[in-house]
């Protein structure tokens, strides 16, 4: 099985984000790191990929030049990248993204398609359906469990209430949640040979993509914090305070 | 205008964030609602009730709704739409992603609040919820997924809607199968719906330990949650989850339990009356946001507190 798992560079999500005053989009440093949710994805696809002989290709769109997440996810075990890193697309929206990352995906020959349920950072949380319809192939969404069928695949999918058996025939798109399969940590050895592995660097022009993003943004507000109240320790009588204030605002 | 809301049958019935889209839409133009599911004529009667004049059913029998649910409401919605309403659940995220890429048009997620103003203006949250942001789309229609619990549903006193029942698309290759439904029920009160929540956190320790958060849950009348980080570490299923990618939550009293505190959980609970914190770290950001925070051991607060609570019965 020969598979594309779409990853995001983003911002180190333990460092407070910045928004550029002047255009509202999120401040990027050079040194971006692998969104931590799509490690999963990383994974399941280096199983599957394992099991069936066949190989991971990551492929990712970053506007701003760095590599450091794309070696994460080599070091764990990708065979390869693609990355399409223009300055023009920066802004995007996750539409552009979707048709930019479909159209680098369609020029490879890939079984399935991986990507998590959403980024850290923008956390739309559509852009792989978006990639679906574009691509034309079966969404098998919010994935928590993952096996292999004669056909395809067939996946356990969250719902309101618990959760669906869903199948569909490859080729395929799937997304994953947290908690589908534990992440490998990369080895000093596949460290090693991150360095070495292939990454195609590709433009939008390259691809011939419509890069125009149709929505403007007005104004960004902060948005008023909760205040905090009374913090107090543990004396071996702080239960008490919780009843006190259980009964002020008269729940017992 | 034309306005259009989606919505997705949940457990047999009309789900609560269509009636919240729908009793929204109708101060905004008139309403279509696409509905996905089986279908009753109670279901109906209650869009209706808030403000659908027409409803477009699509049953998908055995058949995941996204890319049929797409194409049916690519065709219904005709050329006056101007604004679709999605809500933030799966469904909606899987239909809202694939008709915005059949359209040609951009999604703005993570609404709070939609206006109309020549055109239309979307508030929504960005960074875990510490900013608004608004926006204008040169689209048509600009399609939107709100936050949970956004609008309140209140009736209009509508009469019945016009529903027309449309066939299944056939989406080919697009295909994938529901070959089975499980429910992993909680006891108790609905956790969306409780005027107390109970959650627990990594700092329970272990998945034995939400017994705990059960038995208070249990005497004061509450739900129990959890965080992303306890469900996906098996301790208690998804339908447990509080936060971004989980459920929102507006209970009278949140009692929060070894949870630190991260932006992902905060934006599904930072909305309740009333947020006690119980956690070992001092720096706990959850503090900074709790009426009440215990810096303490929860393994001990919290089972003194049910034997306090018990001695009151």
């Amino acid at each position: 099985m020969n598979i594309a798992v779409c990853v995001k560079q983003i911002p180190d999500p333990a460092t407070p984000y910045k928004l550029d005053p002047e255009t509202h989009l999120v401040v990027r440093p050079d040194d971006q790191v692998l969104d931590d949710t799509d490690r999963y994805g990383i994974e399941i696809g280096l199983q599957l990929a394992e099991a069936t002989d066949g190989s991971v290709t990551v492929v990712s769109m970053s506007p701003s030049g760095t590599l450091q997440g794309i070696r994460q996810a080599l070091a764990m075990g990708a065979d390869a990248a693609v990355l399409i890193d223009d300055p023009t697309l920066k802004g995007s929206d996750a539409l552009v993204t979707a048709r930019v990352l479909s159209a680098a995906i369609s020029r490879g020959d890939y079984d399935l398609v991986v990507a998590g349920t959403e980024s850290t950072d923008g956390y739309s949380g559509v852009m792989p359906q978006m990639m679906s319809e574009l691509l034309a192939l079966p969404c098998l969404s919010f994935a928590t469990h993952v096996e292999t069928t004669d056909a395809g695949l067939r996946i356990k999918r969250q719902t309101p209430s618990g959760y669906d058996e869903v199948e569909a025939a490859l080729p395929a798109l799937l997304t994953v949640t947290a908690g589908v399969v534990e992440p490998r940590y990369p080895t000093f050895k596949g460290i090693m040979q991150a360095k070495s592995k292939p990454i195609e660097t590709l433009t939008a022009a390259d691809l011939g993509v419509d890069t125009a993003v149709t929505q403007c943004v007005q104004s960004v507000e902060p948005i008023a914090a909760r205040a905090a109240g009374e913090i107090v320790e543990d004396d071996g009588e702080g239960y008490r305070r919780i009843i006190e204030l259980l009964e002020t605002v008269k729940v017992i | 205008m034309a306005v259009w809301v989606f919505t997705e049958e949940v457990d047999g019935s009309v789900s609560q964030s269509g009636l919240e889209l729908v009793t929204k839409a109708r101060d905004l133009g008139d309403v279509s609602v696409m509905y996905v599911g089986e279908g009753s004529d109670e279901a109906f009667g209650a869009l209706g009730a808030h403000g659908a004049g027409s409803v477009t059913h699509l049953d998908p029998g055995s058949t995941l709704p996204g890319a049929p649910a797409a194409a049916a409401m690519a065709d219904a919605i005709g050329d006056s739409c101007s604004l679709i309403l999605f809500g933030a659940s799966n469904t909606d995220r899987d239909v809202a992603g694939r008709l915005a890429a059949r359209l040609g048009v951009p999604v703005i997620a993570n609404a709070l609040d939609v206006a109309v103003n020549g055109g239309v203006s979307v508030t929504s949250e960005i960074l875990g919820g510490t900013k608004a942001v608004t926006t204008t789309s040169e689209a048509s229609p600009t399609i939107v997924i709100t936050r949970p619990k956004a609008f309140v549903a209140a009736p209009s006193g509508g009469g019945a809607p016009v529903v027309t029942a449309v066939d299944l698309p056939d989406v080919g290759a697009c295909a994938a199968t529901v070959t089975a439904s499980h429910a992993e029920e909680s006891e108790g009160p609905d956790l969306e719906a409780a005027s107390i929540v109970v959650s627990g956190g990594r700092g329970l320790g272990a998945a034995d330990k939400f017994a705990l958060m059960d038995e208070l849950a249990s005497l004061l009348g509450g739900a129990v949650g959890g965080t992303r980080a306890v469900v996906d570490a098996g301790w208690v299923p998804y339908s447990y989850q509080v936060g971004q990618t989980g459920k929102t939550v507006k209970p009278d009293v949140y009692i929060a339990c070894g949870i630190s505190g991260a932006m992902q959980h905060v934006v599904g609970m930072k909305g309740s009356s009333t947020i006690i914190a119980i956690n070992k770290d001092p720096d706990a950001p959850i503090f900074g946001i709790a009426d009440l925070g215990i810096v303490g051991d929860l393994h001990s607060v919290v089972p003194q507190l049910i034997d306090a609570l018990k001695a009151r019965d």
